[in-house]
């Protein structure tokens, strides 16, 4: 990258950073260097073919820090007072994929906010202040509710278990598609399970387990009994109803304008009455853009989107592109976790929302190049 | 210059390889004792023979400091990013078969698929408060193959031999290892997952795409694949 570059993708990522200053948030620092154990705990094995990851002779596994989230969430647990807005500038360092021209380190600027009241106002918030300093490229919004799926799932009538695997899986579609058509009966028990099932009608749990062989590692002979009972428990459930499937397949399809994606979602509530709740916060959300005069009869909602992002998200999402440039990927992103303040809060949580934004991207989008 | 053929520096790999070739009229042999790493080709001319560690072979390979190697597809998938890009299988030899499997205890009645490994990780992690622990020294692959399959709520563990033994060790709760008959992962009283196949390797023959051989060494390949595939 020639050094005239660099300059300028640090001039646009200190002007957002001032913006964002401008908007009340407290600049802050985070370490380059990030216990591995937090992360790894956090994202799973994956971050590790993402993350750069080097050791410590004291201090054991170290990573390079993959984005900002996670320390400044721990920052602000620890520190922090509330409500809070931040911001922060620095690189970051993410594995390519291999063949991929892309830089593994580059400047994210982000800007949290981390407030108990009024969810929506916050969405809000956020969103127009990534849209007012984005203003002028070009750029083209994607929202979504990670929320409202959630809420969907939880509201099927089905096995409280089916249904905590079914939301573990929502940022795996390839494996919630096949949780869904199993549990819909879509497709055929497992030949080995249908054996096992089978056996246990008619022999002790425990003299199978005996009889498997030589009992070996740390999963117990009671957690092997737990869910030999679970999968008789699923097998004697009904399969989910058609309609039900029906139901979700409407959400994870719908791509309208956010006005008549509420109108649509609204009408699948009344077969689903448990995303009720978030549609009004949606609804809230939707006065409260129009109320910082955003024009949400333009903006896109999706209802599969921030299903591919890192699982922490849990509520709305957003993501800004270049629609004439498909070879530059987002250049915006963000959303709602407020899950992700409890795990690493220690019992303490507190709603958050925020996002960040790759400066490189605005220039090259400016300078029309790759 | 002469075209550089790397062959494992010992083992079974070594003799099958040198048979393999003897077959098809090209001696390959050990020059002076059995401890010097040196050789010798014969039956064509401008070959040169380099003993190498069968693991060093693949990366001898992407880097083009060799021009031809044998060694296992596991190994060249494991440690070459893009393998595809920087060598080409010229021959699959037909020995050394391996796979590379997913294996948990046999005492998990209630665990046969990807799809129950998962359930169980889901489990163990809310039980004992950890990601369920895979050992294997396949790193790349094994993450891979999880992925790709949907698998949550594991981690890897590093495991550079004895692999079959972490899971009474207590130090993993299932392996990714390789097996060619199954005894071993069978005496540790592990079994394989139905869809745990993550690669059926065997000892191959393979071309370095990324050395830039010059005009005679480029004959001499040709006249060493013309020797090994007629026509």
């Amino acid at each position: 990258m020639l050094n005239h570059t660099r300059s300028l993708i640090r001039a646009e990522a200190e002007r957002l950073l001032a913006r964002f200053a401008d908007a009340g948030a407290t600049q802050v620092e985070a370490a380059a260097l990030q216990p591995a154990e937090t992360l790894l705990d956090l994202y799973g094995e994956d971050i590790r073919a993402r993350a750069y990851v080097t050791h410590d002779p004291a201090q054991g596994e170290m990573m390079l820090r993959p984005d900002f989230t996670v320390p400044v969430v721990q920052m602000h647990m620890h520190e922090g007072a509330e409500p809070a807005r931040y911001t922060y500038m620095g690189p970051v360092w993410r594995k390519q994929q291999p063949g991929s021209t892309r830089a593994p380190e580059y400047l994210q600027v982000g800007f949290e906010l981390f407030a108990r009241d009024d969810p929506a106002a916050a969405d809000a918030e956020v969103f127009a202040l990534f849209h007012e300093a984005l203003a002028g490229f070009g750029l083209r919004a994607a929202t979504g509710d990670l929320g409202i799926l959630m809420a969907a799932v939880d509201g099927l009538d089905t096995l409280p278990r089916r249904k905590a695997a079914l939301r573990r899986h929502i940022w795996r579609p390839e494996r919630f598609r096949q949780l869904l058509d199993r549990y819909s009966g879509k497709r055929p028990v497992p030949p080995a399970r249908a054996a096992l099932l089978q056996a246990v009608q008619t022999t002790d749990v425990d003299q199978l387990i005996a009889a498997a062989g030589t009992p070996v590692g740390l999963r117990s002979r009671d957690e092997i009994a737990e869910r030999v009972s679970a999968l008789q428990q699923d097998a004697a459930a009904p399969p989910l109803s058609g309609e039900q499937v029906a139901l979700l397949e409407a959400i994870l399809s719908l791509r309208e304008k956010s006005p008549a994606a509420l109108a649509a979602l609204r009408r699948i509530a009344r077969d689903m009455p448990a995303i009720t709740p978030a549609l009004d916060l949606m609804e809230a959300r939707l006065s409260a853009l129009t109320e910082r005069g955003l024009d949400v009869d333009a903006l896109d909602f999706e209802g599969s989107y921030g299903r591919t992002t890192l699982e922490y998200y849990d509520g709305f999402v957003f993501g800004f592109y270049a629609e004439a440039r498909d070879d530059l990927p987002v250049i915006a992103s963000g959303g709602r976790y407020d899950a992700l303040t409890g795990v690493l809060g220690q019992g303490r949580s507190i709603p958050a929302v925020g996002g960040v934004v790759r400066p490189e991207f605005i220039i090259a989008l400016k300078e029309g190049q790759p | 210059m002469t075209i550089k053929l790397g062959v494992p520096s010992k083992g079974r790999l070594q003799e099958k390889t040198f048979a393999w070739f003897r077959a098809r009229g090209i001696n390959l042999r050990r020059a002076g004792s059995a401890r010097e790493y040196a050789g010798a080709v014969e039956g064509v001319d401008g070959v040169d023979l380099v003993l190498l560690s069968a693991g060093e072979i693949p990366r001898e390979l992407a880097a083009g400091r060799i021009h031809l190697g044998v060694t296992g597809t596991d190994l060249v998938r494991e440690k070459i990013p893009l393998w595809q890009e920087k060598v080409e299988v010229v021959a699959q030899l037909g020995f050394g078969h391996a796979d590379l499997v997913i294996a948990v205890p046999k005492c998990w009645v209630d665990v046969d698929t990807l799809d129950d490994l998962d359930a169980v990780a889901a489990q163990f992690r809310a039980r004992h408060g950890f990601r369920l622990r895979i050992a294997t020294k396949y790193h790349n692959m094994t993450r891979e193959f999880l992925r790709a399959h949907g698998v949550a709520d594991y981690q890897l563990v590093d495991s550079q031999g004895a692999t079959e033994g972490t899971v009474k060790n207590l130090t993993a709760e299932a392996i990714a290892d390789i097996t060619s008959s199954g005894d071993t992962l069978r005496a540790n009283h592990l079994k394989v997952l139905s869809d745990g196949l993550i690669h059926a390797s065997q000892a191959a023959l393979l071309r370095s795409r990324t050395s830039s051989p010059s005009a005679r060494e480029r004959a001499a390949l040709a006249a060493l694949r013309n020797i090994l595939q007629p026509g």
